[in-house]
């Protein structure tokens, strides 16, 4: 019936084979390249904001010593990192790269079900950077409003970028959305309607499931960010009042009346909040991979851990105001939140759970991706357990706006993420490439961060304790400021560019391995998923052979007993001894 | 794993975990279009609730809108007039957009290119009307973006960002009807089959379905 004519129809998808260099590596249809664009795009743009965290960190620890950080810029170094942190780095590159990478290759399909959409989707998130990286071009530079960008004050005299940057913030955010919803709606419709035969959504890699649901949040939460990007841009240009109240800016009386900021504040943290979780989900399911696969073991509770990704996202959308707590809104709202806030911790507490029981008596292969994926885990227990304490509103109000904040936000959504984007690109380069990754350069970069990173974020938590606020250009003659901060911030600063000096060796690792690397082979971490079955490596475009691969069997039959390879792909039939032996999946 | 897991016996759960797809026979396009109007659905909630939101935070009063949007005929005053034939010309257009998928699936192509092509002149002419309701509003009533003599400047910035982000739906749907109505007319889906009208014809629906919102949320309150 209609179910075998779907098969039949995605064999003979039309893939539209590049002609020319243009085709191949500009205005590709394949779904393996536009992942690599957004990729590097994505890697190129975060480079930009670490220089911009360096920068901050310099004026943090010595203060005053440099001419070119003014106030101004200093909030613009702000904005600009977190901005293109949160969005133009982690989202792109974990749906736009890991996403587009992965979907197809690991449901079995020859490509994205439309393919067009997803090469333009690209091409628009491009332009988006492009608009955004513009503003440090224009009069009065990038915006300075931080990367919350609230009004009234975003858009009114006295921040940084008021009359061009922001705008062009919120311009390249809208661009970005269009970008993102081409490319989701993509990965959705591929995930539910173009997977191969045998593939139910209970066999699907964890990798699949978190990029899932993470694109779901993203189709439904942007949209809020889309209206609050439009509506400012008006409220900007054309004067209406939509977040704007009557406000005296510098003695003089604005034309604004009857506007509501509290409600871009609503309106961006129901956005805001499901993107901490667009960037968690994905990094979560990835992550159960690289563990089950270097710890020869299958992920402990599969069933568990998918159901706990649904439950993540679904009560994503109801905690959105535990950023709000001294926003002046109702305090019975604070409860609420509160409570959702602490209830959300209960799936992800299993998840965490279940990584740890997957490690326990597992035959570990300390591996670099497998040290990135420990390393995860460890910095999201970290960055997880101070967000029960931001989570309750009495613990939250003295700690909102300190560098305790910083800390938990950095740990969690910050660093958690990186070491899995990190660990992940160890993990499939070799399938991308045909080429291993240095190991000795993948340890030192390996070490350098993973420690560095507690160097820099473990104090910063005691920081915001003495209560050192956030967002502050200098402390001054402040007098909660004690001596022990300013030789903190010192020591913090020192690591952070020791940290960002080493991405170096990260970046020449990956153009070294590219040329001298040793050669990989099809399937270098003995894994079961799809993508290290394909017929070539790296996969042509079209990814399989005549016939689309059949799976037999879920992702993760890894150490069976009784078996002579220590893993069975995910498309070998099942044998006649597992049959006996009662295995069911 | 274990049988004796309860969701896995679940045949809601089964059907909807099958391999290969979980819309069984409905095809990518037509899933991927119900999801962007999910998406969609969002950008108009996120709109209608911001506009609730302003009218309840400013503190001038709010224009009246029978008043605002009545419509001189014969002499007398008539609230809604305008809005009311607009509203009926839209969702006559649904009417004959279904007709339209009706006889794509009857492979009865001519029929309905025409029938997506009388849509489409419906659609342009509810633009139209909305175009000659923004001109009165602008140049008779002198209702601004960031004011108007009525009331809450807020009225005029929340309609005209509202109905014209939904014009600006509406607009798009009536190029998107004419390319596909060419489309069909020349044969091009003889062989893939017409799906696409359906297609097509869900985002018109949809852009009715939110209409209705907008009429009820401004017009009727």
């Amino acid at each position: 019936m209609a179910v075998e004519a779907q098969i039949p129809y995605q064999e003979a998808m039309e893939l539209h084979d590049p002609h020319s260099w243009i085709t191949k590596y500009w205005f590709s249809q394949d779904h393996k390249v536009i992942a690599i664009q957004y990729g590097i795009t994505a890697i190129g743009v975060g480079l930009v904001a670490l220089v911009l965290s360096a920068m901050m960190r310099l004026q943090l620890g010595f203060p005053d010593q440099f001419d070119f950080i003014d106030p101004e810029a200093y909030y613009q170094f702000i904005t600009m990192h977190g901005m293109i942190m949160v969005i133009y780095l982690l989202t792109a590159l974990l749906l736009g790269g890991f996403g587009n990478l992965l979907v197809p290759l690991m449901c079995g399909a020859r490509d994205m079900v439309f393919p067009y959409v997803n090469m333009i989707s690209y091409h628009v998130y491009f332009l988006s950077v492009i608009i955004l990286l513009a503003s440090y071009f224009v009069p009065g530079g990038p915006t300075g409003a931080g990367w919350t960008l609230y009004p009234p004050q975003a858009i009114l005299t006295g921040t940084p970028g008021v009359d061009w940057g922001i705008l062009l913030m919120l311009g390249s955010l809208a661009v970005f959305i269009v970008a993102f919803t081409m490319g989701g709606l993509n990965y959705v419709t591929t995930i539910l309607q173009a997977r191969t035969r045998g593939m139910t959504l209970m066999r699907m890699p964890l990798s699949v499931w978190g990029i899932f649901m993470a694109t779901v949040l993203g189709l439904l939460a942007f949209p809020a960010l889309f209206v609050s990007a439009i509506m400012m841009i008006l409220d900007k240009t054309i004067g209406t009042s939509f977040f704007m109240p009557a406000v005296v800016s510098i003695g003089d009386s604005l034309d604004y009346s009857g506007g509501s900021p509290l409600l871009f504040q609503h309106l961006f943290w129901f956005f805001g909040h499901p993107e901490v979780y667009i960037v968690a989900l994905p990094a979560f399911g990835i992550v159960s991979d690289l563990i089950s696969t270097h710890a020869r073991k299958n992920i402990f509770g599969y069933r568990m851990m998918v159901w706990a990704i649904v439950a993540i996202g679904v009560l994503s959308f109801i905690v959105w105001a535990h950023h709000m707590y001294v926003s002046g809104m109702h305090p019975w709202f604070g409860f609420f939140f509160a409570t959702t806030t602490l209830i959300i911790a209960v799936p992800t507490a299993i998840k965490v759970y279940n990584w740890t029981l997957t490690l326990w008596r597992a035959n570990i292969h300390l591996t670099v991706p497998m040290l990135f994926a420990i390393a995860f885990v460890i910095t999201f227990v970290m960055g997880g357990i101070t967000g029960l304490f931001l989570g309750n509103v009495i613990v939250d109000v003295p700690l909102s706006d300190t560098y305790f904040v910083v800390a938990h936000f950095h740990m969690v959504m910050g660093v958690s993420p990186i070491l899995v984007i990190f660990g992940a690109i160890y993990h499939w380069y070799p399938k991308m490439t045909g080429k291993m990754l240095n190991d000795t350069l993948g340890h030192i970069h390996f070490w350098v961060t993973f420690l560095g990173t507690y160097i820099i974020y473990y104090p910063m938590h005691y920081l915001g304790f003495v209560g050192v606020p956030r967002r502050y250009f200098a402390n001054g003659e402040m007098a909660i400021i004690d001596e022990s901060v300013i030789m903190l911030n010192q020591t913090i600063t020192i690591a952070a560019l020791i940290v960002g000096v080493f991405q170096i060796v990260f970046i020449w690792n990956l153009i070294y391995s590219y040329f001298k690397g040793r050669d990989a082979g099809p399937n270098p971490w003995k894994a079961t998923s799809l993508e290290w079955q394909t017929p070539e490596t790296p996969p042509r475009h079209g990814n399989w052979a005549e016939k689309l691969p059949t799976v037999h069997r879920w992702a993760y039959d890894y150490s069976v007993p009784g078996m002579k390879d220590d893993f069975i792909p995910q498309t070998e039939p099942r044998t006649a001894e597992e049959t006996a032996a009662g295995r069911t999946e | 794993m274990a049988e004796a897991t309860g969701l896995r016996n679940l045949q809601l759960v089964n059907d909807w975990a099958d391999d290969v797809a979980v819309f069984r026979g409905v095809p990518w396009g037509k899933a991927m279009m119900w999801i962007f109007l999910l998406s969609d659905t969002f950008i108009f909630t996120c709109f209608l609730t911001s506009y609730m939101t302003v009218r309840m935070t400013t503190a001038e009063p709010w224009p009246n809108p029978s008043e605002v949007f009545a419509l001189e005929a014969f002499g007398v005053p008539v609230p809604l007039l305008l809005i009311a034939i607009m509203t009926f010309i839209l969702i006559t257009s649904s009417g004959t957009m279904a007709m339209a998928v009706n006889m794509g699936y009857r492979r009865k192509r001519v029929p309905a290119a025409l029938l997506m092509l009388v849509t489409a002149v419906f659609g342009a002419m509810f633009v139209g009307m909305q175009m000659f309701e923004w001109t009165k509003l602008i140049v008779d009533e002198g209702v601004r973006p960031w004011g108007n003599p009525m009331g809450a400047a807020q009225f005029g910035s929340a309609f005209f960002m509202i109905t014209g982000f939904h014009g600006l739906h509406v607009s798009a749907g009536v190029v998107y009807l004419i390319i596909v109505a060419v489309r069909v007319w020349r044969g091009r889906y003889e062989e893939k089959g017409y799906d696409i009208i359906e297609i097509t014809g869900l985002y018109w629906h949809f852009v009715d379905l939110v209409w209705v919102f907008i009429f009820a949320f401004f017009y009727l309150w």
